[in-house]
Formats: C-alpha cells, structure tokens, sequence
C-alpha cells in the first residue's frame, strides 16, 4: 500500500479542493440548508459533479466510467469533507456503484451509465437498529415464481430521503445474527408497498426510516448470489468505510485549522490566547493524532486498488482512528472558541454536528475497535 | 529496478558467507554490542560480525564511503534492512556515535574531525556519551553552567553532567560547555569532544528505580580538551545540539513501534498482536477472544494507535526521501507519541499479566516476568529523556504549529 498518492489522485485531489472553494465554500451549505430545498443538497452543484466525471470513478470504462479507484474518489471527498459540502456522492458513487457493479449485466449496464450520465442518486437501505451491525438484518425477501417479497424495515439510510433506486440487503433464509441466508436487492424508490420517510439529521443532511410491506421485485434484481452476499456487503462496507474516514479527515483537518486561526488571533488577558501552553498542549496534540489520521486513511483507501489482503483490518483501522480524532477534535474546537463556538454565526459547530454522523456512518470506533481485535486474533 | 535486484541478490549472499551462525539467535539483555576500547563481546563470533559488518561500512548504512560508511541509498539500505532481518541477524553494533553524534558531526565538524571520527564510530573502536543536562539544567537545558575556557591551545572543563548513559563504559563525551558567559543564553554554548580518560574526568553511576544504573553523573575538574575538539564555531554549539537532540528524539521515538501493526500481513498468514497473544496467556481467553472484555477494548485500542504510528513513521520516511531533508521540528511529535505509547504498552502488560508482572527477584517468577517489571520502571524515562513530552509539545506549538510566544 502505498503512504503517497500518485499524479492522478493529487489531480483529483487539486480539482476538488478548487470546486470546494469557488462553489461549495459553508456559506453553500449554509445557503442549502436554509432554505426551502427538502432533499438537503443542491441539485445544479450535484449536476456539476457529474459533468466532472465524479459520479464513475468507480465505474469500469467500459460502462462509461473512468476506474481510477477507491484513492480517487477518497480524495475527492477529503476535500469536500473540508467545506461539508452536501451531496449523494457518497451514497451515490461509492456505496451505491460498489454495490451495482456485482448486478446482472445488463442491468449493471443500465444503472451505471445513468449514474455516470445523469446522476442517477443511489442509497443503501441495511441498518435496521440504533447501532452499525450487519448481521442484525431480519428484513425478509421471499420467493414468489419469478420475483421476492420484500417486509421489514430499515433505519439510518444515508441520502435514502430522496435517491431513485434502493439496493437493500435483506434475509433471504436463516436468522437475525447468521452470516448465511442474506442476499441484496435492487428496488425502484417508487416501488410500490414501500414508504420512504425522511429524516433530517443534526448535521442538515437526509437519511431515511424505510418500511416495506410486500414490495415485489423481480429476480433479475438481484445482486450477487441469493442467500450468499455477506462477503460483498462486507467488501462494500469496507470501501465505504475507508472512503468515509477520508470524508471526515478532511472535516477534522478544517475544524483543526479554523481553530488554529483563532488561537493566533483573538486575544484576552492582553495576550493572544494561542500564547497559553494549556491551549497549545492541546493544539499539539491534536496535530499529532491528525498526522496519525492521514497515514490510517492513506493507507486503507490505496489497499483496495492495489489487492492488499488486510484491507478489511486497515478500513475498520481508518474508520476507528479517524472516528476518535474528529470527536476529540470537533469537541475541542468548540471549546477553544468560548462563547462564540456555540454559535450558529461560527462555522465551528457545523463541523461538531456533521462529526456526530458521520461517526455512525457503518460503524463507530467501537464497532470498529472490536472488529480490529477480532481479525487480529483477539 | 534491475540494479536493486542485483543488490539484493548480492546483500543475500554475502550475509549468507559473513553471518555467523551465532549472530542469528535471538539477543538477550546482555548481548548488546556497544563497541569502544573495552568493548566487551558475549561470543567471540560477534567480535567477527561486527569486524565485517564494519569493514563494509554497514554499521552505518547510507553514511558517506569516504568516511567508511556504507554510501547505500534510501532503497538498498531498506533491502540490507530487509535482508537482515529475514535472517534474524543480531545487530552488529549499537552506539549514541551512530543514533546521535555521527549524524551532527557529517553536519557541523569540519574535514578533520569527519576523517577522525566518523570511521571509528562506523567500526564501533570508540564509545560515546552525551554531556548535555546538568543538575540544575534539565528541559531549561540551555540554562546550563558547566564552563570551558580558553587556554591558548586548550579548554579547562569544569562542571558536572547528569544522566549521562553508561558514561562508567565510554571513552569519549560529546559535551555542551559554556564559553561565552556574558553572552544571551542560548549564544554562550560551544559543542566539545572530550576524552574521557584523563584525570579531570570522573563518573559515578545513578541507581534508578527500576534497580539498574544505565546512567552516570559525570564530574570536570580541570578536564583538558584541545582546541580542534570544538565543532562548529565558538559560542554556535546550541545549533548541533539542538539538531542531535532531534536524532536522538527519532531513536527513542522508535521503541513506540511493535505491536500488531508493525508486521505486514503476509500471504496466508494470520496477523497476532504480541499483546493480545500475552494477555491471553495471563488472563485468559474464551472462544478465541480475550476474556477479559475492558483490557481486550484497551489492547485493541492501543494495537490500533501503534499500527497508525508506525504508518506514520514509514510515511514520514518515505516524504523525506525525496527531499532528503533529516530530521525535522516534526521529529517532536513522534519523539512525543513515541515514548508516551511505549509507556503505555508496559503499563498494559502489567495489566496484562497482574502479579505476575510485580515480582522483584528471586523465586516464584520466570526470567522474562522479571525483566518486564524492570522494563516497566525503565520506560518511566522515556517521557523525560531527550526533552520532556511537555517540552516536545512545545516545540510543536511553536515551530510546526506556529502559535505566539
């Protein structure tokens, strides 16, 4: 794995933080979430990010995409992660596409170009209690002549309040907690017998409680084996993991430096605050565990493009390590701003809130912590 | 490409003819092999390793060839580095002249004083220790008084050293001496190279908690130095020494590393974390996992902050390889993160292991139980050695993270 990213990726890396800055700076997302726009995001910047080609970086040329990896698109959302810019991109392009690409061929072909083309928005319907676990999946799918059944509910699906096709994974046979019997599904949002209801999170963005009550859905719409899928949610899972922790690096790495700038300007006691050793202490601490932060990610978003067979260790490795930073980080900003840190006027609590989140987003540092043990040997 | 697959094909064979089999057993505590004039070596087959391994100038890998370092790049000495270690050779020589005051003299000495010393650090004949803190000088470690003056073609040294490490063995100190006393504090201090086998220079060995002395007060009283021992310029000793303390930040910052992160996943191969696999033994396990649910969450979290450290290192490796730039104000921050997760590791293995892990000597504990215990008291200093961590927090603050005075 590599610990520097190649032309390529930087490429990417520069054009995004340069659509971040003139086109998504907070103000945009302050502007989105102020206003009377329901889905959360704006759907003309979403539309520019697809003519950028972001939407198929993961996406096989041969489908119209450009394949330049997990890296790729990780270090678009770094940058985007800097100005919390709303958008199904995550969704959308990594969770959703890594998904697709295991669909039968032609409906893989049909899905992906118009994600490429259109911005078709995915999502991915799999939790179904208050805390990450992807075997507490008891939503069923049952056989009817050529089609499945789908009851249940789902909870936490992340930009699920407005997406156009649902992948859910559900169980085909077994029990709540078995590794077998889970298969994936691919649903059209205006199915019918499926109520969407969304849900605006602390951090301004969409995600959706989904209940199903005998949606049909043909066999065709499966991903993947019947009864087998829990080695691609998993991989899936990883990739997203690992692509969300570069997501929140780059919120963390903002906060930091928002709150870096503060210490070097505001002043009391007749002295700038960033003169106190009880706030440079911490500033410095916060500098090392954010050095530790870029090698996590570094390392797990390159271990997919590159085959590494510990790739499931360094995503849950990213995922906690950056979890815990961005919590100490974005309480900490807070604190150092005093009174004005709790404002809405500041940036600063924007970046608490959208922590809080996306600490959850398939798996916190708990979760991860003891997957970390667990595939160690512990 | 094809020029490194030559390398390794010839590092692998001379290894194979110069190691000797000895030298490929696993090291115990009193293996270590420091050089100097009364080096004292556990096998005479390490006599011969390190003749060789020094001869080839690989004591001290990528240091220039002309003063008989190995004059390897950054990619063959991670292959030599490679090689020895798929051979489990021992380390031929370990010395402060390699870790510490090689790479400020290649810097700061002149032509001469490269030509004189560099080669025998390489060939461990002289053994070196660091006169820098001194009783009443130890984070305010430019407040120091011991003094040097001018005799004409010599300094007299007078003053007293603390913690210099195992000053009782070696044969010369490399010294931070004040030379200009009027001078503002950091401007009055010159870097001096003295020998210790003079009347003038005396030690004592300090007895630390753990029961062992790795450390000395050293004593000057009328120390005679000769004036082309002075590096660098009169009164610009702060500049060398401000920047060994940043090679010597990087050699301790290097016992945080361990732990499960540390070894690549090989093919087909299970990763095993040291510690969980100790904890296990001490305190237990149930289908697999440690049965201890509160040090198993504590072990992972460590596992996982090791692991990212030692990422952390090899990126910092790599970027410098490129600019070739040394140490940087940065090496603070592993030093800081270095010591505190060494520190922790052994504070977690005595959880580990309970009263196992408290016996002081005699019957009822193994070799190892024992030596873990003395350990543990041992890496106490490793927060104060080389500069404080409230000290290296500082420096971050200041010189990386750029915040007021």
């Amino acid at each position: 794995m590599s610990l520097v990213l190649n032309e390529e990726q930087i490429f990417l890396k520069d054009s995004a933080k340069k659509f971040a800055s003139e086109k998504t700076p907070t103000t945009h997302f302050r502007e989105v979430r102020d206003s009377e726009i329901e889905n959360c995001y704006d759907e003309k910047i979403w539309q520019e990010m697809v003519s950028l080609g972001w939407t198929g970086i993961l996406v096989p040329e041969e489908y119209g995409g450009s394949n330049f990896g997990v890296a790729g698109i990780s270090s678009i959302l770094e940058e985007l992660g800097r100005t919390l810019t709303p958008s199904p991109l995550f969704s959308t392009a990594v969770v959703g596409v890594s998904l697709i690409k295991h669909a039968k061929e032609e409906i893989k072909k049909e899905i992906l170009s118009k994600v490429v083309q259109e911005g078709l928005r995915l999502c991915f319907a799999i939790e179904e209690s208050n805390h990450h676990d992807p075997l507490k999946i008891s939503c069923k799918a049952e056989k009817d002549g050529d089609n499945f059944k789908i009851s249940g509910e789902k909870s936490f699906v992340i930009d699920g309040g407005f997406a156009d096709k649902i992948v859910i994974a559900c169980r085909t046979s077994g029990e709540e907690g078995n590794k077998e019997g889970l298969s994936l599904f691919i649903l059209d949002a205006n199915s019918e017998g499926l109520a969407i209801m969304p849900t605006k999170m602390v951090d301004s963005r969409n995600a959706a409680n989904m209940k199903f009550e005998n949606v049909t859905v043909s066999a065709n719409m499966l991903i993947g084996e019947e009864d087998n899928a829990f080695d691609l949610i998993n991989s899936v899972l990883d990739i997203s993991r690992a692509a969300i922790s570069a997501e929140m690096l780059g919120s963390a790495l903002q906060a930091y430096e928002i709150t870096l700038d503060y210490l070097k300007e505001r002043e009391q006691f007749g002295s700038k605050i960033g003169s106190f050793q009880a706030l440079q202490h911490r500033a410095a601490i916060m500098f090392s565990e954010l050095e530790l932060c870029k090698s996590c990610v570094l390392e797990s978003i390159t271990a997919f493009d590159e085959g590494s067979n510990d790739s499931e260790r360094l995503a849950s490795l990213s995922k906690a390590k950056v979890g815990e930073v961005f919590h100490l980080v974005s309480n900490e900003s807070v604190q150092m701003h005093g009174g004005i840190g709790v404002t809405d006027e500041y940036d600063i609590g924007l970046y608490l809130k959208r922590a809080r989140v996306a600490e959850q987003i398939f798996g916190n540092s708990d979760f991860h912590k003891n997957r970390y043990a667990e595939l160690t040997g512990y | 490409m094809e020029n490194l697959d030559q390398f390794r094909k010839d590092t692998k064979a001379w290894l194979e003819e110069n190691c000797p089999p000895e030298m490929r057993k696993p090291m115990g505590p009193g293996d270590v092999v420091w050089g100097g004039r009364n080096c004292k070596f556990p096998h005479p087959d390490a006599k011969l390793w390190l003749e060789r391994m020094g001869e080839k100038g690989w004591t001290c890998p990528t240091w220039p060839k002309e003063y008989g370092g190995g004059g390897l790049s950054f990619d063959e000495n991670k292959i030599l580095q490679e090689e020895l270690m798929a051979i489990k050779a021992r380390p031929a020589l370990s010395s402060f002249g390699i870790w510490m005051l090689g790479p400020a003299l290649l810097e700061f000495a002149s032509e001469e004083q490269k030509k004189k010393y560099i080669p025998e650090i390489v060939k461990g004949e002289i053994r070196w220790c660091q006169g820098y803190s001194e009783p009443g000088s130890g984070s305010d470690l430019a407040s120091l008084k011991t003094k040097a003056e001018d005799k004409g073609d010599h300094f007299v040294v007078n003053g007293q050293k603390v913690w210099t490490s195992y000053a009782d063995d070696c044969d010369m100190i490399f010294t931070l001496v004040r030379t200009g006393p009027q001078e503002p504090k950091h401007d009055g201090i010159s870097f001096l190279l003295i020998d210790m086998d003079q009347p003038g220079v005396t030690t004592k060995p300090i007895k630390l908690i753990s029961g062992k002395s790795p450390f000395c007060e050293t004593f000057f009283d009328n120390a005679v130095v000769p004036k082309e021992n002075l590096v660098s310029d009169l009164n610009k000793g702060w500049d060398v020494a401000k920047r060994l303390l940043q090679h010597e930040r990087n050699m301790i910052a290097g016992m945080g590393l361990g732990g499960a992160g540390s070894a690549k996943k090989k093919k087909d191969q299970a990763i095993t974390s040291g510690m969980a696999t100790m904890a296990k033994t001490y305190a237990g396990e149930e289908d697999g996992k440690l049965a201890n649910s509160s040090l198993r969450q504590k072990i992972a979290s460590f596992d996982i902050n090791s692991h990212a450290f030692s990422l952390t290192m090899r990126r910092a490796s790599e970027e410098s390889k490129s600019s070739n730039s040394g140490p940087s104000p940065a090496s603070s921050m592993f030093k800081y993160y270095g010591s505190e997760s060494n520190k922790l590791r052994y504070e977690l293995m005595l959880e580990a292991m309970g009263t196992k892990a408290l016996g002081w000597e005699g019957e009822g504990f193994g070799p190892a139980e024992l030596a873990i215990t003395r350990e543990w008291l041992r890496t106490k200093a490793n927060s104060i050695e080389g500069g404080t961590s409230e000290v290296q927090l500082n420096i971050i603050a200041k010189r990386v993270l750029d915040l007021p005075q």
